[in-house]
């Protein structure tokens, strides 16, 4: 088995949090967001599995949850990706600024 | 073998470059379209990186679900909705900046904290195994109304999904 130090897998999921935070914030494309929310969503089952492997005595825990968190990000792809769809038949724009019937 | 263990380190890590490297191609990209496939190849890295953490199945779930169904679902919503991407529409707002500076200020304050903290790693964590009937045993006690609760969610997803993309009926609009 290789062993890497803990922090540099801390590092790595926070680096790709961070990217993917980055893609969500300045993304006009609401399907471009989405996609970062998966990115995010990979960094978080990322540092689960990093700890359930390195530092719980109970090491099926982290891996249960990587699966409920895989299950709701498939879950909120659909959703999401249903309302993009409904939202372009109706407005016929999928850009976020362009969206502002409910903004001040 | 130090040196085939030091090689294989030096993998991971090289591994590890590539997924930060196509995760910046997601977000920086001008077509969704190549950005859809640069997530395809960081999910599938991140499953390697999962195989490295010895948790195998969570790897193929990984690219089952992962690989073969969010990425497919969003490619077809690139396609429905394709001839708006063309190459002179802004794809970011102007808040680019901003958000690079308010990301290094995070960043700066996690990695502080990752470094400094003592993390806990015990041997007998490192050690121990996790078998698919570990997981399914976990996952059918301890984890059992968890689990009802997702598969619920998942059909009320299911329902609301084609409830949201269907047409609307011709008496409503």
């Amino acid at each position: 088995m290789i062993v890497l130090p803990l922090s540099h897998i801390l590092i790595f999921s926070l680096l790709l949090f961070a990217i993917g935070l980055y893609g969500a914030l300045v993304r006009r494309n609401i399907i471009g967001i989405l996609i970062s929310i998966e990115l995010m969503l990979n960094a978080a089952n990322v540092n689960l599995i990093a700890f359930s492997k390195y530092t719980s005595l109970a090491p099926e825990t982290g891996q249960i949850f990587a699966f409920f968190v895989i299950a709701l990000a498939a879950a909120a792809a659909a959703v999401g990706l249903a309302i993009v769809l409904a939202l372009y038949r109706i407005r016929k724009t999928v850009y976020t600024d362009e969206v502002n019937l409910l903004k001040w | 073998m130090p040196i085939l263990e030091m090689a294989a380190k030096f993998g991971v890590y090289a591994v590890m470059g590539v997924i930060l490297i196509f995760a910046l191609g997601v977000v920086t990209l001008r077509n969704l379209f190549h950005c859809a496939l640069c997530l395809a190849a960081a999910l599938i890295g991140i499953a390697s990186i999962y195989v490295v953490l010895q948790a195998e199945y969570l790897a193929g779930v990984q690219i089952l679900l992962y690989v073969g169904a969010v990425v497919t679902l969003v490619i077809f919503a690139i396609m429905l909705t394709e001839h708006l991407a063309g190459k002179t529409v802004r794809q970011n707002n102007s808040q680019s900046p901003l958000a690079i500076m308010a990301l290094l200020g995070f960043m700066a304050l996690i990695g502080t904290v990752i470094v400094k903290t003592p993390w806990p790693v015990t041997p007998a964590a490192l050690a121990s195994k996790v078998s698919v009937m570990g997981l399914g045993k976990a996952l059918m006690g301890a984890y059992v109304f968890p689990f009802e609760v997702i598969s619920i969610l998942l059909i009320a997803v299911l329902v609301g999904t084609v409830i949201i993309a269907k047409k609307d009926t011709p008496e409503r609009s």
